[in-house]
């Protein structure tokens, strides 16, 4: 009996597992073939990776152009975000009081929102900005700076920083700006990088507000490219699969290099 | 004197916390709250483009009788009432397999079921609209394991496309809830179980009266995240299906795009649709509240 439901305990994980790896093989085996290959499901890899590679970079599609975008957008907006994040985290916890305790409640009320209630009236209000407006690569991050799921991971991590070592800052004389610069953010470094990695994360993959706000293609960021090549009536399912691995790629090294920080990040505050 | 001095200082304090959270502060009221309460003004009114006027609740009224609305809302919850079960037991089932001391290849697992949250939701939606893809990956190995004995289209019937999203959702998001029902599961003391074993508790009996309470303010959370973001479904439809056949799995989301960016711009009754997604948010996740409060 024992033994049964052992077997079938590895049998179902095996399964499950195979079905969770089996897409990222697919669209490995599936960047080196044709795109007929593809959609009658070859499973046998093709010789048609450069071809597939040099119609990514050369067809006029602004794939290449969509990857600088795609960085520049997440690396800023991470930049961003952790600054006024962890800086509003550090700030509603370590001074404490009851006006900026109720506020934070209500900022935690924007995680209910959903997006969709906020296209039309993001889309319109961009469109009276002068600098930053619709088409702009602030117009993406600017709207994705400040979230309340940052905010409060930031705030539940301070509760477990040590708070004798801002005392002993102030009595060597340290201002108040200097305590969270000099010895908050270097003691919070795994907290940071759990932040990181999530901001960074959604804002790679990001679709809908830079569907909204990017209008040219030479603007647009990898997931819209992507999107664009695999609506067109004939898609070309080999060269799609070589930009979906490349766009994978960022997210599978942080995620095998980092794995810690990663499924932390994830969890956010709910863990313990 | 010393009373007046604690004064200042807790003043300098105070300013010196404003400080820090005052940026975030003023851009999720800029960003999120202004947004929402601009969007229920606009909402209350009508017309193409910019040319806006007042008409009250005429918006909503529309609501009512359009078909279109009535087909997004109604595969929005299919989406929701289908998928989110499935996920979340298949989820915590995984997760207590996972949780066994003596099971090898833990962290294989583990990583393994975790990985499909790394890929984007545009990418692994494309990964899945090649895979069933009318003579495609799946169409074939489901005729070879003799299951079905002609393709299935996935794409064009309103049946299969729905059930075509539902598959491709749950390969996505079960990992994710998984390591939540993971961490849970590691919280809870072992003697807990040692105890109810040397009682004789079955496994079955164990799961019932220990996991699942312990386990409940984290399922809690996933029921309500996983709602949320079902109820907002759109990169999947738009990347798999485009919404089609006809509407047959369109969402409100994807709606409310089409509304306001594909055909001709009609802002007024697009923000009405995108407040049904906020009732429905709103008293799902109360109902749901409600229900775990009540069986504590």
């Amino acid at each position: 009996m024992k033994k049964t439901t052992n077997a079938f305990k590895y049998i179902f994980l095996s399964i499950a597992s195979l079905i969770s790896i089996f897409p990222f093989l697919w669209m490995i085996i599936s960047m080196t073939n044709k795109s007929v290959e593809v959609t009658k499901g070859s499973l046998i890899p093709g010789t048609h990776l450069f071809e597939n590679m040099r119609n990514l970079f050369t067809n006029n599609l602004h794939f290449a152009n969509s990857l600088v975008n795609s960085a520049k957008i997440s690396v800023i907006t991470t930049v961003i975000a952790l600054v006024v994040s962890s800086l509003a985290g550090y700030g509603f916890e370590i001074y404490r009081n009851k006006v900026r305790d109720r506020i934070f409640s209500i900022l935690l009320l924007s995680m209910m929102v959903p997006f969709a209630s906020l296209m039309v009236p993001l889309f319109r209000m961009f469109r009276n900005f002068k600098i930053f407006g619709l088409n702009t690569t602030a117009s993406v991050i600017i709207p994705s700076i400040a979230t309340a799921f940052l905010i409060f991971f930031f705030r539940q991590n301070t509760k477990s920083f040590p708070k004798d070592l801002l005392e002993a800052g102030r009595i060597d004389g340290l201002s108040e700006l200097q305590l969270f610069t000099r010895i908050y953010v270097p003691t919070m470094k795994s907290t940071y990088a759990a932040a990181a990695i999530i901001t960074f994360m959604s804002s790679w993959n990001n679709y809908m507000w830079p569907l909204i706000t990017l209008q040219t293609a030479s603007k647009r960021t990898a997931p819209l490219i992507i999107s664009t090549m695999s609506s067109s009536y004939t898609p070309d399912y080999g060269m799609i699969m070589a930009g979906i691995v490349i766009t994978t790629l960022p997210t599978a090294l942080v995620f095998f290099l980092m794995q810690k920080q990663f499924v932390e990040g994830m969890l956010g505050s709910v863990k313990g | 004197m010393s009373i007046n001095k604690k004064g200042t200082l807790e003043r300098k304090q105070n300013i010196i916390g404003w400080c820090f959270t005052v940026a975030s502060i003023i851009l999720i009221i800029t960003f999120v709250f202004y947004p929402m309460i601009q969007a229920f003004i606009t909402s209350l009114k009508s017309g193409a483009g910019n040319n806006l006027k007042f008409v009250g609740l005429s918006n909503y009224k529309r609501l009512l009788t359009d078909e279109t609305f009535k087909k997004a809302v109604f595969n929005t919850l299919i989406y929701l009432v289908v998928q989110v079960p499935i996920m979340i037991l298949l989820a915590l089932f995984i997760s207590v397999l996972l949780n066994d001391k003596n099971l090898k290849g833990k962290g294989f697992f583990r990583t393994a079921i975790f990985l499909p949250c790394i890929t984007s939701l545009v990418a692994y939606s494309v990964i899945f609209k090649s895979l069933f893809a009318n003579d495609g990956l799946m169409n074939k190995l489901f005729m070879n394991l003799h299951l079905i004995s002609s393709p299935i289209n996935w794409m064009t019937s309103p049946f299969w496309a729905k059930v075509t999203i539902i598959i491709a959702i749950t390969w996505r998001w079960t990992g994710y809830n998984m390591i939540f029902y993971l961490a849970g599961l590691q919280n809870i003391d072992p003697s807990i179980y040692e105890a109810a074993e040397i009682d004789g508790a079955s496994a079955t009996k164990q799961f019932f009266n220990i996991t699942l309470p312990l386990l409940k303010p984290i399922i809690l959370f996933t029921t309500i995240t996983s709602t949320s973001g079902t109820l907002q479904l759109f990169d999947e439809v738009m990347n798999i299906t485009g919404g089609g056949p006809g509407n047959a799995s369109t969402t409100i989301s994807q709606y409310i795009y089409n509304l306001s960016f594909k055909y001709t711009p009609n802002f007024g009754y697009a923000a009405a649709v995108s407040y049904t997604i906020v009732a429905m948010i709103v008293i799902l996740s109360l109902i749901q509240f409600k229900v775990a409060g009540d069986n504590k």
